[in-house]
């Protein structure tokens, strides 16, 4: 197992790249999802209150 | 593509109801192809006669790469329509692609350079492709920042599409710097005549994690872009509502 982590050596490089990826792309989707549901639900509740007058 | 049958595909009501269907299907297909694509890039293949385990980090480096030119390209080609036909839904193309770009390019660039230390023994070299990648994500830079630069939206979006069209001219310098000049970074393995130049064992690693980084591309672009719509609705609904309330008192009274 740690064998496999050491990445023949070359760990430094390797898990860095792919880490640098994971938290960017995983962070921007987040960002992304949280601002469409901001947009949906001030939409939904500026309709409702349209209908209410 | 004439101009009405661009202005009909691309009526941002339609684009809305259809993203809505689409966008669950994306969120599936990106998670299920990078499970499947990490699985062969970090598990189940071999590590390379020369390269060695780092041959692994192409799996990320190379679709990211091909991402950061694909989204360009897409911002680019948006900004021009948007340019030419003044049609809303160009502008929040570009807008809601270019924060995508610019994080696969930094991918691309870290990932690279990650490569570049044990295989090369430096992490930078200001060679032709190296160079012109960088520019690259200076552009992306400069789009975002041109949006958000000025008060009015419209005027930061026609500055940002300027800026975006003539970067275009970057895209053809990146794919063609490792032909044109004598770069250290090696020429095309995957996209040259005759096929790829790579064993099956890392090719299926190599395009799955193209497919993910492709799925994953359109699914947050098109999030973006729904966002960006619904805001600029919700804008105007409450402009609206504001500049009538007046009236509404008056009849109150």
């Amino acid at each position: 197992m740690s064998e496999y982590f050491a990445m023949g050596g070359y760990a430094a490089f390797i898990w860095p790249s792919y880490g640098v990826a994971a938290i960017l792309l995983v962070a921007l989707f987040l960002l992304s999802a949280r601002r469409l549901q901001a947009a949906e639900r001030a939409l939904d509740e500026t309709d409702s209150a349209a209908e209410e007058e | 593509m004439s101009g009405s049958a661009f202005h009909r595909f691309a009526n941002p009501g339609r684009f809305l109801r259809l993203a809505s269907k689409v966008l669950p299907w994306l969120a599936a297909a990106t998670a299920i192809s990078f499970a499947v694509g990490l699985y062969f890039g970090l598990l189940a293949s071999p590590p390379d006669y020369q390269q060695g385990e780092t041959v692994r980090i192409m799996y990320i480096h190379v679709p990211s790469a091909w991402i950061a030119m694909f989204a360009y390209g897409w911002v680019g080609l948006a900004s021009a329509a948007a340019l030419i036909w003044r049609h809303p839904l160009a502008d929040v193309a570009a807008e809601a692609a270019s924060p995508i770009g610019a994080v696969f390019t930094f991918v691309a660039l870290v990932s690279g350079s990650l490569w570049g230390r044990p295989m090369w023994g430096t992490y930078w070299a200001w060679d032709a492709r190296l160079t012109s990648f960088l520019l690259l994500f200076f552009l992306y830079l400069g789009h975002i920042a041109l949006l958000n630069a000025f008060d009015d939206r419209q005027r930061g979006r026609r500055a940002a599409a300027v800026l975006a069209v003539v970067g275009m001219i970057d895209l053809p310098i990146i794919k063609f710097a490792v032909d044109w000049w004598n770069t250290l970074h090696q020429p095309a393995s995957v996209l040259k005549m005759g096929g790829p130049s790579i064993d099956a064992s890392m090719l299926r690693p190599l395009l799955i994690m193209f497919l993910a980084t492709q799925c994953y591309f359109f699914l947050v672009t098109f999030m973006r872009m729904r966002t960006l719509l619904l805001e600029a609705r919700q804008r105007t609904l409450l402009y609206r509502r504001n500049t009538a309330r007046p009236t509404a008192t008056a009849r109150g009274a």
